[in-house]
């Protein structure tokens, strides 16, 4: 057992400290600490940068260009670039599909959709839920007919992120109605810039972003050589995502980061003419939110670790997601708590960076609200926490 | 980073846990605590023949030379079978201040009885009034000719009834709370002006409470030098705090197991209660907190190769704050989902709750560690995100 970084460790930290220093944006470090609104040109300047260095995807082959980073190396890289406001990437691209079509892809999908990825000039999302199937995805009804060479696809999918911004869809359709129900899904990828589909935006809980879409698909035209896989294999696929990449779902260094600026807001709130930071009954609810980050963050280590030696990670894998997540929601919970009644005004406007308008409060507490509400979503999106839960029932526990 | 046990680290591990599976069983723990003892002499001595006396104490002294990882694993495995005997007040703690604070002479007394079994001590630390704090030490020694005596009064000796030699912690200079002048003396326990009581702790555990009646030592007495035991006491404590955590570990990690079987084998409504969604979450909960305690565990037991101090200082707080904490919750669900056979003495589930429960209140509770690592995390907020607050008219 060795728990210490070694100096090889140390060494990539550097590496990593000094690229991310010199390569992201100033501007754009400032807003993701600030909690200012990032737009896709923002992301887009870092994902150039990455690339430049040759950085965008930390899993993937060197030989399709990817770092192959080691669990490790890629957990140092996370916190890091979190650490110092790097904005997420899309992972609809980078750590979805890409894998799926490094794993399962036809050389024509490895050649025509990967180098795009990594460039990031194409923008991907990803068409799994429907109105009536979420949970239940396997229910899920939107049709692919095969005819000639072509699929023609109806139906609806929705809550898809980041549909008003891609290019490409991953989706999964049915293409068979016998047997099991898992049995008759497909996996294939949709071009977004084309007539019969439709994108309208849902508003969420926090007003102000845009985020998910409903995407309507109307006699939807599907290439045969846009099937990944083959016919049925969808469900197959779809679940080989699920266990691809599990120590980054804990997003322990953006919780870092969300920690560090908690303690930023509640030294510069007053409680009885003191800082807050010195009121013991607060103080004892940060404490105990960092150290069950201390707990996440050394499960994710163990985890990373067993998967640096290739070996399959062990049941403790499965609790990253459920725990980072529910971490994410206290920190932005605790975050409102410390502005008290300067979490209420609701100016959604107020957090665009150039905003020169009328304000209220001080400027950390504009954006707390709608954090704390958009920050719901964490623990439903990709299998709500109670279907995690489920899965470790059934899988580890044998419940 | 490298999380796995080395071949003779798994090797320790199984024969630790081999031997307390053939020679240790809830049925034996309950009987002694019916009987009033604390121990037992073939398990101690079994222990003493498979060398795990001497765990952490160097090969010279006849020990085993073990880090903190080694000592985990023993630990862990005396959790796992909640095994009473004297492991941690005698090895860990006496032994441990014995073995980093006194004089090779002494260690040559004290250590080579420690490792084959025939020589227990404890630690005389805790007062009436000093809740968890560890410089609280009102107990005193006055010079006397070339000699010491000792005066004052020590609470809750752990396993104190059967220890044939205390360490106690005495003031040698200054006042109750002092980091300085607190000196560690070893007191033998047939001394006739050592007076006191022993009674159990609600785990079954036995402890003694003590008066010192002007209680004469020689210099030969003395572990360290004059004045500075709290650097001593503060070095040991790191040990318990990283060895009661692996404790807890296999404590919960049992707790937990012993849960999931009786919910798969419990029926009612026609069918197992591992059916009932509602529990079957509840155990998944409980199977998270054990994972990550173990995580702390490995962290606490690590840090203390750790070169920066305060580091390995707040490592160790963080790790007992969260075990102290989800003991607490897992021996809680733990009852509650063995309904109630969970409230019997008869089950071993309300033996390991307790355990739990008392491990929580040693060395301070999660509350205490808490405020501690309060103090020492860093609170730094960088100034340029100081601004000032506006007031505009209206909008
Ligand atoms: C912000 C956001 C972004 C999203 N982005 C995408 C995206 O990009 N692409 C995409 O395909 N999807 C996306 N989703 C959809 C997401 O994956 C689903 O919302 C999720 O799978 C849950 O499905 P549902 O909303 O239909 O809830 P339901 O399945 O109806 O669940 C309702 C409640 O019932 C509980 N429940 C359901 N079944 C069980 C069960 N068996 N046992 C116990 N409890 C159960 C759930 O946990 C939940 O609490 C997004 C969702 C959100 C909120």
């Amino acid at each position: 057992m060795q728990i210490q970084f070694t100096d090889e460790d140390r060494k990539f930290q550097t590496d990593v400290r000094d690229f991310i220093s010199k390569g992201l944006p100033k501007d754009v470090a400032r807003k993701v600490l600030e909690h200012k609104s990032i737009e896709k040109k923002d992301i887009g300047r870092w994902h150039s940068a990455l690339f430049k260095q040759g950085w965008v995807a930390p899993s993937w082959p060197v030989s399709l260009g990817g770092c192959h980073w080691t669990a490790l190396q890629q957990h140092i890289f996370d916190e890091i670039s979190s650490l110092l406001g790097a904005p997420r990437l899309s992972p609809f691209g980078i750590n979805m599909i890409g894998p799926v079509l490094i794993e399962f892809g036809s050389d024509f999908q490895k050649d025509r959709f990967l180098p795009k990825i990594l460039s990031g000039e194409e923008w991907w999302c990803q068409g799994y839920s429907e109105p009536g199937s979420g949970s239940d995805l396997a229910s899920l009804r939107t049709q692919a007919e095969l005819r000639g060479d072509i699929y023609i696809v109806n139906g609806q999918k929705t809550w898809t992120t980041q549909a008003q911004l891609a290019d490409m869809m991953f989706c999964l359709v049915r293409t068979g109605r016998e047997g099991k129900k898992q049995n008759g899904i497909s996996m294939m990828l949709i071009d977004m810039h084309q007539p019969g589909v439709e994108v309208r935006p849902i508003t969420t809980i926090d007003g102000g972003s845009e985020e998910i879409n409903e995407v309507w698909l109307e006699d939807v035209k599907v290439p045969v050589e846009n099937l990944v896989g083959e016919e049925g294999r969808g469900w197959t696929i779809a679940k080989f995502l699920l266990s691809h990449e599990r120590t980054n779902t804990a997003g322990v260094g953006a919780s870092k980061r969300e920690l560090s600026r908690l303690k930023q807001i509640a030294a510069q709130e007053r409680l009885g003419g003191r800082p807050l930071i010195e009121d013991p009954l607060f103080r004892d609810k940060i404490s105990k939110v960092e150290i069950d980050l201390m707990a996440l963050e050394w499960t994710v280590l163990r985890v990373a670790a067993v998967e640096a030696e290739g070996k399959a990670p062990g049941p403790e894998a499965s609790i990253l997601k459920l725990r980072g997540t529910e971490i994410q929601q206290e920190l932005t919970r605790l975050q409102m708590e410390a502005v008290g009644p300067n979490a209420l005004p609701y100016l959604p406007m107020s957090i665009e960076d150039n905003w020169i308008g009328p304000k209220v409060g001080p400027d950390y507490a504009a954006a707390l609200a709608s954090r704390y509400f958009n920050y719901r979503k964490v623990s439903i999106y990709g299998g709500t926490n109670e279907i995690q839960r489920n899965i470790i029932s059934k899988r580890v526990l044998g419940l | 980073m490298d999380f796995s046990l080395s071949e003779e680290q798994k090797l320790l591990k199984d024969s630790v846990n081999r031997f307390l599976e053939e020679n240790y069983s809830i049925d034996l723990r309950k009987s002694m605590i019916d009987d009033r003892q604390t121990m037992s002499g073939p398990v101690w001595e079994g222990l003493a023949k498979l060398g795990l006396l001497g765990i952490p104490f160097p090969e010279k002294y006849g020990g085993f030379g073990g880090g903190g990882i080694e000592t985990m694993l023993v630990m862990e495995a005396i959790g796992e079978h909640l095994v009473i005997e004297p492991y941690l007040s005698t090895v860990i703690i006496a032994g441990g201040l014995v073995n980093i604070g006194g004089a090779d002479w002494q260690k040559q007394i004290i250590l080579p009885g420690i490792v084959d079994g025939s020589m227990l001590l404890s630690f005389a630390h805790m007062e009436a009034d000093s809740r968890f704090s560890l410089s609280d030490v009102r107990t005193t020694a006055k010079p006397d000719g070339g000699n010491w005596v000792l005066e004052g009064q020590k609470s809750m000796v752990l396993h104190g009834p059967v220890a044939e030699k205390l360490i106690v912690s005495a003031r040698t200079e200054g006042d109750a709370d002092d980091e300085q002048g607190v000196t560690l003396f070893i007191v033998e326990c047939d001394d006739e002006n050592l007076g006191g009581h022993e009674y159990p702790l609600f785990d079954g555990t036995r402890a003694l409470d003590v008066q010192f009646n002007g209680v004469k030592v020689g210099p030969e007495s003395v572990i360290g030098q004059l004045g500075k035991g709290m650097t001593l006491i503060e070095e040991a404590v790191d040990f318990a705090l990283a060895a009661v955590c692996a404790e807890a570990v296999g404590v919960m990690n049992r707790t937990h197991q012993m849960t999931l079987e009786y919910l798969k084998t419990r029926e009612q409504f026609g069918v197992p209660i591992a059916r009932f969604q509602a529990l079957q979450h509840r155990a998944v909960d409980m199977f998270i907190k054990v994972e990550q305690a173990r995580s702390m565990a490995i962290l606490a037991s690590g840090s203390l190769e750790f070169d920066d101090p305060l580091e390995r200082r707040r490592s160790l707080i963080a790790a007992k704050e969260y075990i102290g904490r989800v003991g607490r919750e897992i021996g809680q669900e733990a009852i509650q989902l063995h309904g109630g056979m969970g409230m019997t003495q008869e089950m071993a589930v309300g033996h390991y709750f307790k355990r739990l429960e008392a491990i929580d209140l040693m060395f301070g509770d999660s509350a205490h560690q808490r405020a501690r690592f309060a103090k020492l995390s860093d609170t730094a907020a960088p100034t340029e995100y100081v601004q000032p607050r506006k007031k505009w008219k209206q909008i």
